[in-house]
């Protein structure tokens, strides 16, 4: 389970620019829970993930993993059980690599230093399996530079590299939002069935207010630093996007956007 | 004859500074300075074990590539630990490095004429016949070259030598696979100024003799060469990148010997380098943006 517990956070602190992010904001996530963040641009959304990931220090409050105390732990630390997708294709493989090297950074993850072969010829098979499942013919092009492969792929590679290993949860950052719209349906086709596959507990930060209403087992909105609506369950369930896109309209009127 | 070897002489030995870059400059995308104090730090380091402690000539290869790898882990900590900038934490290094290479070699100008060397000792001279002595100083240099590329490509295939290819083109996913960047950063700044401490060493001793100006604009040979051969030998795919690397410094070298067997003066020899040099980057450029 994850708790952030009374976080404060301020950008820019004692400069003209001081913009109060967060203050005192909860929110718990359950294990095994799929929740949609939806919220106008600057509403904390990603700075939120940021918070979680340990991109971004708190000023106030704890981050809880299990019951453990993360909040101090250095972000490379944090990933080792965290895998996260970003909006943009190229943040989540190296380019300059082949599909095959990628997928087995992704393999070793959280094992530095380790003067083994980079690719273990045994897993070659089963690194096949899991780019077949992706259902666009990457298995027959292990050894190309990922940089050559289209943005769709990309993210469904960085996708699958993410969720590789066993990880307590998957965080998606408007992972969608970069590609065309056929493309974006198929990712999060893919992340459903991986989420789903493998039970992880996932946060997607999403623009799309249809995705958040169909995907996901929790649906949560955000304005100012602040969650206005949180439905789960069956009441998720009967949410329709016409509402969700009412309410998105009047806040977005109420900050004058 | 005599400049063909000379050439290829150099041309290798440099070939393992151009190594050294090709870790900064290509793979981490870090301009490196550190090179041109690195370099001589390697040089004078041979000249003071051979010269005034008597030792034998071999030790001092190992002894350059850890000394630099030491050197390159302090450009490493003060741009990760003490977040100083990436050029900046090299001309901290390559400043501080002129003191150290005088405190090491002891004055700005150490010859080791009489002295035995890796190239010119009792082992050596036994097993090559006197016929082939001309020939000594390329074949040692080559078999040290060969073993720089090797132990090279086979740690960038590697988990470890994955990581460092990755760090310098999307240091975010290094963090997303649970590793300090910074680590993998100073892990490959050592092992790239190693490799140019360990061609330093071996130019002094190829000379003869420390000069405290050999690292002047070391780096900007070194990044010659790669650039040279990365772009000429990119379209040769059965040529691994580390071998590109090591063909262009030879072409690198063989140019200036060109243009001074034309009769340019050694005075101008810099200036070569630096309008040689534009002339490869501006190429280079072109061809990234056609």
């Amino acid at each position: 389970m994850l708790k952030l517990i009374n976080i404060s956070k301020n950008y820019n602190p004692g400069s003209v620019n001081e913009i109060c992010l967060f203050q005192n904001f909860n929110f718990t996530v359950e294990d095994g829970a799929f929740v949609s963040v939806v919220g106008s641009n600057g509403s904390g959304k990603t700075s939120m993930l940021n918070l979680i990931c340990g991109s971004i220090g708190t000023d106030y409050g704890s981050i809880m993993v299990n019951n453990e105390d993360i909040t101090r732990q250095k972000g490379y630390i944090r990933h080792r059980r965290i895998g996260r997708v970003y909006q943009d294709p190229a943040k989540g493989t190296c380019p300059s690599m082949t599909i095959l090297e990628n997928m087995s950074l992704a393999d070793n993850k959280g094992k530095p230093f380790h003067l083994g072969r980079g690719v273990s010829k045994g897993k070659i098979e089963d690194y096949k399996v899991l780019l077949r499942s992706l259902n666009l013919g990457l298995e027959d092009k292990m050894n190309i530079q990922v940089g050559s492969l289209s943005g769709g792929q990309r993210q469904a590679l960085a996708l699958l590299m993410a969720s590789m290993t066993p990880i307590d949860f998957l965080i998606l950052d408007e992972h969608t939002a970069a590609l065309d719209p056929k493309t974006a349906e198929r990712i999060m086709e893919l992340t459903e069935y991986i989420v789903s596959e493998k039970h992880i507990t996932t946060i997607m930060v999403t623009h799309n207010l249809r995705y958040a209403v169909e995907y996901g087992s929790r649906l949560v909105m955000m304005h100012e630093g602040k969650i206005i609506l949180d439905e789960s369950g069956e009441k998720k369930k009967l949410i329709q996007t016409g509402e969700i896109m009412d309410l998105f309209n009047k806040i977005s009127v109420e900050c004058g956007n | 004859m005599a400049l063909l070897l000379s050439v290829l002489e150099q041309g290798m030995i440099y070939g393992i500074l151009a190594l050294g870059v090709y870790i900064t400059y290509k793979i981490l995308d870090f301009p490196d300075l550190t090179v041109d104090g690195s370099f001589p730090f390697g040089a004078a380091l041979s000249v003071r074990m051979i010269g005034e402690w008597g030792l034998p000539a071999v030790l001092t290869l190992p002894a350059a590539f850890f000394g630099g790898v030491l050197v390159g882990m302090c450009t490493g900590i003060i741009h990760v630990k003490l977040k100083v900038r990436d050029l900046l934490s090299g001309i901290v290094m390559m400043t501080g490095l002129y003191t150290i290479n005088l405190w090491v070699a002891g004055t700005g100008y150490v010859p080791i004429f009489n002295k035995e060397t890796i190239f010119d000792n009792e082992m050596v001279n036994s097993i090559v016949p006197s016929y082939l002595f001309q020939f000594k100083n390329v074949v040692i240099i080559f078999l040290i070259t060969m073993a720089a590329k090797y132990l090279l490509d086979w740690y960038l295939r590697t988990k470890s030598g994955f990581l460092l290819r990755a760090v310098g083109d999307n240091d975010t996913l290094v963090t997303s696979l649970g590793v300090d960047k910074g680590l993998v950063k100073i892990v490959g700044l050592s092992i790239a100024n190693g490799l140019v401490s360990l061609s330093g060493c071996l130019y002094a001793q190829q000379q003869r003799s420390f000069e405290i100006s050999i690292g002047t604009g070391a780096v900007a040979i070194g990044l010659a060469s790669v650039i040279i051969g990365t772009s000429l030998l990119r379209k040769i795919t059965l040529i691994r990148v580390t071998s590109s690397v090591i063909i262009g410094s030879i072409i690198y070298k063989a140019c200036i010997a060109l243009a001074m067997y034309a009769g340019v003066s050694a005075n101008a020899i810099k200036l070569i380098t630096a309008v040689l040099f534009l002339i490869i980057l501006v190429i280079g450029m072109d061809k990234k943006r056609r």
